[in-house]
């Protein structure tokens, strides 16, 4: 649902990466999206699509990456990857853990393209 | 977000669509660049939270698919918690007004928000809706959000506790299918169990466990708002909140949403950048 406004927020970004870098085009992003930010990958390229067109990244390839939860137990101290809706320890099945990954929505990497001169 | 109805754009958000008139002006810096891109939904909540908090408002937002009892679980409240405290109401509803009319008939401030085709309340809304309210007349705001278990659990409103509704009628395994809504739960009511003779299916236990399985600490009480039944439980969690937030208040503190206290998304390092020649890329 609000993929489209993500989008669209994700694109100011990187108009205001591509002035500051003195960029004329966004090649290509990369996205984190965490099993539990609420956010589905899917949704998100439909939208960007929509979105790019007219824009400094209208040819700029979107790559999502899908993310696990991560916790770390509060009992044991292990840290492990974990289904969404099970967050319990997997190593000793404690139930007080802490989310320390996978409820992210990052925008990680961004290749620019400049005139070479 | 949501699967089904494609809905995005809120009469809240909708100039966050057009760009401002002179962006050369304010070019970020990688550092201000910040990651979260629900930036400024997140924004506004702190906004409207400090709002909130200088009239000392407590402001629940009330959650859970439609028709799991929201309106009737205020209505009940109002009855029974007019003229001990100050309530007001913000209804969110797709489209009609029928919410809010049943509210005021209760004879408290209510403001309704129609969100057209968009399924989730957000910060700009919200904010709107409270230039709406007189707030230094109320101690207690509800904020019933649109009937949703996706959407709404990603926008911060820049309310103090999340409370999430869950029907008998609907399976106990809701908290398993929604996590995302269920873990933002400060308080996880389970609905209409005057109903629970006739639904020998729906187990409290497994719904709570379900909840507990999201590494939730969050209280899980039992009510229904037609018989009556556990209503003092979540009365006494309301006071306890009230008291709890005053003493916040007291030494310049707010209480957030236990999801939003994680701090997600807002303390991201700026992307990776970096450069290609033109001529690689034709
Ligand atoms: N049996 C029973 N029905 C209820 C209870 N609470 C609400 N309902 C009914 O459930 C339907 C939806 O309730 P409503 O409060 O409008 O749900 P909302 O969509 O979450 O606001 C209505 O027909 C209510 O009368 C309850 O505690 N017990
Ligand atoms: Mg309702
Ligand atoms: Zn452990």
């Amino acid at each position: 649902m609000h993929e489209l406004s993500l989008c669209q927020n994700i694109i100011d970004q990187l108009t205001d990466l591509a002035k500051l870098h003195d960029a004329v085009a966004v090649a290509r992003i990369e996205v984190r999206v965490g099993a539990l930010s609420g956010v589905e990958a899917q949704l998100l390229r439909n939208a960007f699509t929509l979105i790019q067109a007219g824009t400094i990244a209208e040819t700029a390839e979107l790559i999502t990456e899908e993310t696990a939860p991560r916790v770390t137990c509060r009992t044991c101290g292990a840290e492990s990857e974990t289904l969404p809706n099970n967050l319990s320890c997997p190593v000793c099945g404690n139930l007080d853990t802490k989310l320390i990954d996978g409820y992210e929505l990052i925008l990680a990497r961004v290749e620019l393209v400049r005139n070479e001169d | 977000m949501c699967n089904t109805c494609g809905c995005n754009i809120t009469d809240g958000n909708r100039h966050l669509l057009s760009p401002p008139p002179n962006r050369a002006a304010q070019i970020s810096t990688p550092e201000k660049i910040l990651n979260g891109l629900l930036d400024h939904n997140d924004q506004q909540a702190r906004i409207n939270r400090t709002r909130l908090d200088a009239q000392g408002v407590l402001t629940i937002n009330l959650m859970s698919s439609p028709g799991s009892g929201k309106t009737s679980l205020l209505e009940s409240t109002i009855r029974t918690l007019q003229g001990k405290l100050r309530i007001g109401v913000i209804e969110g509803d797709l489209e009609t007004e029928n919410d809010a009319d049943r509210i005021r008939a209760l004879d408290v401030p209510v403001h309704q928000i129609t969100t057209g085709t968009a399924c989730h309340l957000d910060a700009h809304l919200i904010h709107s809706a409270l230039d709406r309210l007189d707030l230094t007349k109320l101690d207690l705001l509800f904020i019933e959000n649109v009937g949703n278990l996706v959407c709404p659990a990603s926008f911060d409103l820049g309310h103090h506790r999340n409370v999430i509704l869950l029907s008998v009628t609907e399976g106990d395994d809701k908290p398993a299918k929604y996590p995302v809504m269920f873990r933002a739960a400060d308080l996880m009511l389970i609905s209409k169990t005057d109903l629970l003779p006739y639904l020998t299916e729906f187990s409290p236990v497994r719904a709570e466990h379900c909840l507990r399985r999201l590494a939730s600490t969050a209280p899980a009480l039992h009510l229904s708002a037609r018989s009556g039944e556990g209503l003092a439980d979540w009365f006494g969690w309301l006071a306890a909140e009230i008291d709890h937030y005053r003493e916040l208040l007291k030494e310049r503190q707010t209480l957030t949403p236990r999801v939003e206290s994680e701090g997600r998304r807002l303390h991201a390092p700026g992307p990776q950048i970096v450069f290609r020649p033109l001529a690689a890329t034709t």
